[in-house]
């Protein structure tokens, strides 16, 4: 199944730097990869710097974890450098959880030595001799490329001993998650490698102090690494014009929903959200009208209008109440509900939440029923303020980064589309018509022949009239069967 | 627990046993060990986890408590035709409940539940990175897009003949 990148769509907007081979070389031979200048960023650095300089281009280049918290990498890679040790490990996260993101894969699955190139960069840097990639069971194929690329590399001495004839030795093993959301939180992720089961635990102590097998360990994105070797050949200078003050270079999104064009787009920090879905994204599919925009997957929040004109960077995203996230980028259209879209980030956060501390394991399992409620027609005032309380002590309280941001959801719809809550709970309405409870089955008069078809199959006898006549349906006694819908054929029957 | 209780011959413990060796028995390859058995025998039932815990000297609390963990392992047999639904965002927000729903209907089991003449599974999958097509429903290796509640009774009766 095929990753659909929008190359075809405005590429004056688009700048390829993480996805620059994707779709352009055949990631199965290692001599495509090496054509479009691969390795020979690992060749340089190796042969003209010291690793104190490399991590010094890094921070310069000011790149920022693609992973989501948006770290300096640079520094993070300083710190690993300077923690003492005999072993350390290079870990690539590309456990990519965030229900509707896809960036990383199509980079593991188009580009898998890119990835492999920046990990020994870094292993040079920090002092490190080992490499792990912990990549998702779910992703045969990005497995299978990079098992390839791994053994290609090898081949042709970019891994193993003395590499480029130097005294560095780096080699790459895969590891494999089995599907837990929270296992892509960094110290959950290393206890996962470890053969555990993938819960966090509190930091400090920081990975680069001690990670994998209690080493110091640095872990990035796989989006982060496929930048790496781009800075190191075109410069840190060429790489911190790109993007805003503070965040640098590209950043991929998976734009999907209710957009014309659907696929990954690579965009400079600082371009609009109108930008990347009105113009990349062809606007809104059907001609519909836009809501709003999610970003963050689970961790993030709902965008309004109001934030189209916005540049995208790790800050605003932030102050406008959602996050950078790995870069999902959901467009809702006016058939959606906020109310739902909240409940079901939720539903999927307890499900993933991994039990550890109770705010998170008990907190979201709370919000969520008042969501429900809410969505069943069950909601009352008071509930919207316990929303927002328990949101705040759950952010405050849990231990990892899933629940400190678990009820961003809720918090960002609750600030933006308040009166959709509103009109849950005091009109029992949904505008959007999606929560079920709150609509009823309606008959209208005008469109009715009175053929006494929906009389016939109502289980409870909910609905009257004479023969030839309109009918019409007791609110009072329906229970929502759906029976008269499916039966009408001259379109009487209407859900509002 | 709903597990099946099943009786492994000697050649099946025989496979377990070199699955572990196979990853030197070391405790911290105790997931990989998984995948492998998984792929095995399709599933993860007590008796092979007994095998496994034994062999590898970890208790068998601590193999459960990593297998019940992670949603890849399962417990019970997976149906001659998985049927998977992808519930990522883009896939819910074009109406992947409903698809859902419809499959629960016609194949009248719930979500991680096998059909009782173990022809069909069901369940939920968290993007499978296949957005432009959402909805997306997979069934072993196949994968239908932009699927509507309509299709599912066509998407079923394939695998009937
Ligand atoms: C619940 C949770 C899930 C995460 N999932 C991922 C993920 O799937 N991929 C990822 O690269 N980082 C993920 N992260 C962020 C990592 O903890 C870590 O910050 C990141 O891998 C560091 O790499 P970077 O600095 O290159 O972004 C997640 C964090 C949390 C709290
Ligand atoms: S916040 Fe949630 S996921 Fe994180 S440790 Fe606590 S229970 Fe686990
Ligand atoms: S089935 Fe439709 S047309 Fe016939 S009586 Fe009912 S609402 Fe009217
Ligand atoms: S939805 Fe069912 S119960 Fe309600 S009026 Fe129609 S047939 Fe009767």
């Amino acid at each position: 199944m095929p990753v659909a990148t929008l190359t075809e769509i405005p590429v004056k907007k688009q700048i390829r730097i993480a996805l620059r081979n994707c779709g352009v070389i055949n990631p199965e031979k290692i001599e495509d990869y090496i054509v479009r200048d691969g390795y020979f960023a690992l060749g340089m650095v190796l042969s003209e710097m010291t690793p104190e300089n490399a991590i010094g281009v890094i921070k310069d280049s000011g790149i920022r974890g693609r992973g989501g918290a948006g770290f300096p990498t640079g520094l993070k890679w300083e710190f690993a450098s300077k923690s003492m040790s005999e072993q350390k490990y290079v870990v690539c996260n590309a456990d990519e959880g965030d229900p509707g993101a896809f960036m990383d894969r199509s980079i593991l699955e188009g580009d898998p030595h890119t990835v492999l190139e920046a990990m020994a960069l870094c292993g040079y840097c920090i002092g490190a001799n080992t490499g792990y990639i912990y990549i998702r069971a779910e992703y045969p194929l990005a497995i299978a490329r990079l098992k390839t690329a791994i053994s290609q590399a090898r081949e042709f001495g970019f891994l193993g001993k003395s590499i480029f004839g130097s005294e560095f030795e780096f080699d790459i093993h895969l590891k494999y998650g089995a599907g837990a959301f929270v296992c892509g939180e960094e110290t959950a992720l290393i206890h996962s490698m470890e053969g555990l089961r993938g819960e966090p635990s509190l930091k400090p102590p920081f990975p680069s102090e001690s990670g994998y097998l209690g080493k110091p360990t640095n872990v990035n994105n796989v989006e982060t690494y496929a930048n790496i070797p781009v800075i190191f050949l075109k410069g840190a200078e060429w790489f911190s014009g790109i993007g805003t003050e503070k965040s640098k270079g590209t950043k991929v999104f998976a734009l999907a929903g209710k957009v014309n064009n659907v696929g990954l787009v690579e965009v400079p920090m600082g371009i609009t959200l109108r930008e990347v879905i009105f113009e990349i994204g062809g606007g809104i599919k059907d001609g519909k009208g836009f809501k709003a925009v999610q970003t963050g997957g689970p961790s993030g929040g709902c965008l309004t209008e109001k934030h189209l004109d916005t540049p995208i960077d790790y800050e605003n995203l932030i102050a406008c109440g959602s996050m950078m996230g790995s870069g999902g980028m959901i467009v809702m259209d006016e058939d959606d509900c906020m109310v739902s879209i909240a409940k079901f980030f939720l539903d999927f956060t307890v499900e993933e939440s991994c039990g550890k501390c109770s705010p998170c394991r008990i907190g979201n399992k709370r919000l969520y029923e008042l969501l429900d409620r809410i969505c069943t027609g069950k909601g009352e005032m008071p509930d919207l303020d316990r929303l927002r309380n328990l949101s705040e002590v759950i952010k405050d309280t849990s231990l990892c980064g899933l629940g400190q941001s678990s009820p961003n959801p809720v918090l960002s719809t609750l600030n933006n589309f308040y009166h959709e809550y509103v009109s849950h709970v005091e009109d029992k309405k949904c505008q959007a018509g999606v929560c079920r409870d709150l609509l009823e089955y309606f008959i209208i008069e005008e469109n009715c022949v009175g053929c006494t078809a929906c009389a016939r199959a109502c289980p409870v006898g909910a609905i009257s009239g004479e023969r030839k006549e309109p009918h019409l349906i007791n609110p009072d006694t329906c229970i929502k069967c759906g029976a008269c819908l499916e039966k009408c054929k001259f379109d009487a029957v209407i859900l509002r | 627990m709903s597990s099946v209780k099943i009786e492994l011959r000697q050649d099946q413990i025989e496979k377990i046993d070199s699955i572990c060796e196979s990853f030197g028995n070391q405790e911290g390859e105790l997931i990989n060990v998984l995948h492998k058995s998984q792929e095995t025998f399709g599933y993860l039932p007590a008796e092979v986890q007994e095998v496994i815990s034994e062999k590898m000297e970890i208790p068998a609390a601590k193999v459960y408590g990593v297998v019940t963990f992670y949603s890849f392992f399962s417990m019970i047999p997976k149906g001659e035709f998985p049927v998977s639904i992808c519930t990522g965002t883009a896939c819910y927000v074009r109406g992947a409940e409903t698809v859902l729903n419809e499959f629960k209907k016609q194949l009248e089991i719930e979500v991680g539940e096998t059909s009782t003449d173990g022809k069909f599974s069901l369940s939920c999958l968290r993007c499978v990175g296949a957005c432009g097509l959402a909805p997306v429903v997979t069934v072993g290796d196949k994968t239908y897009g932009r699927v509507a509640p309509d299709d599912v009774k066509e998407i079923i009766s394939e695998y009937l003949k």
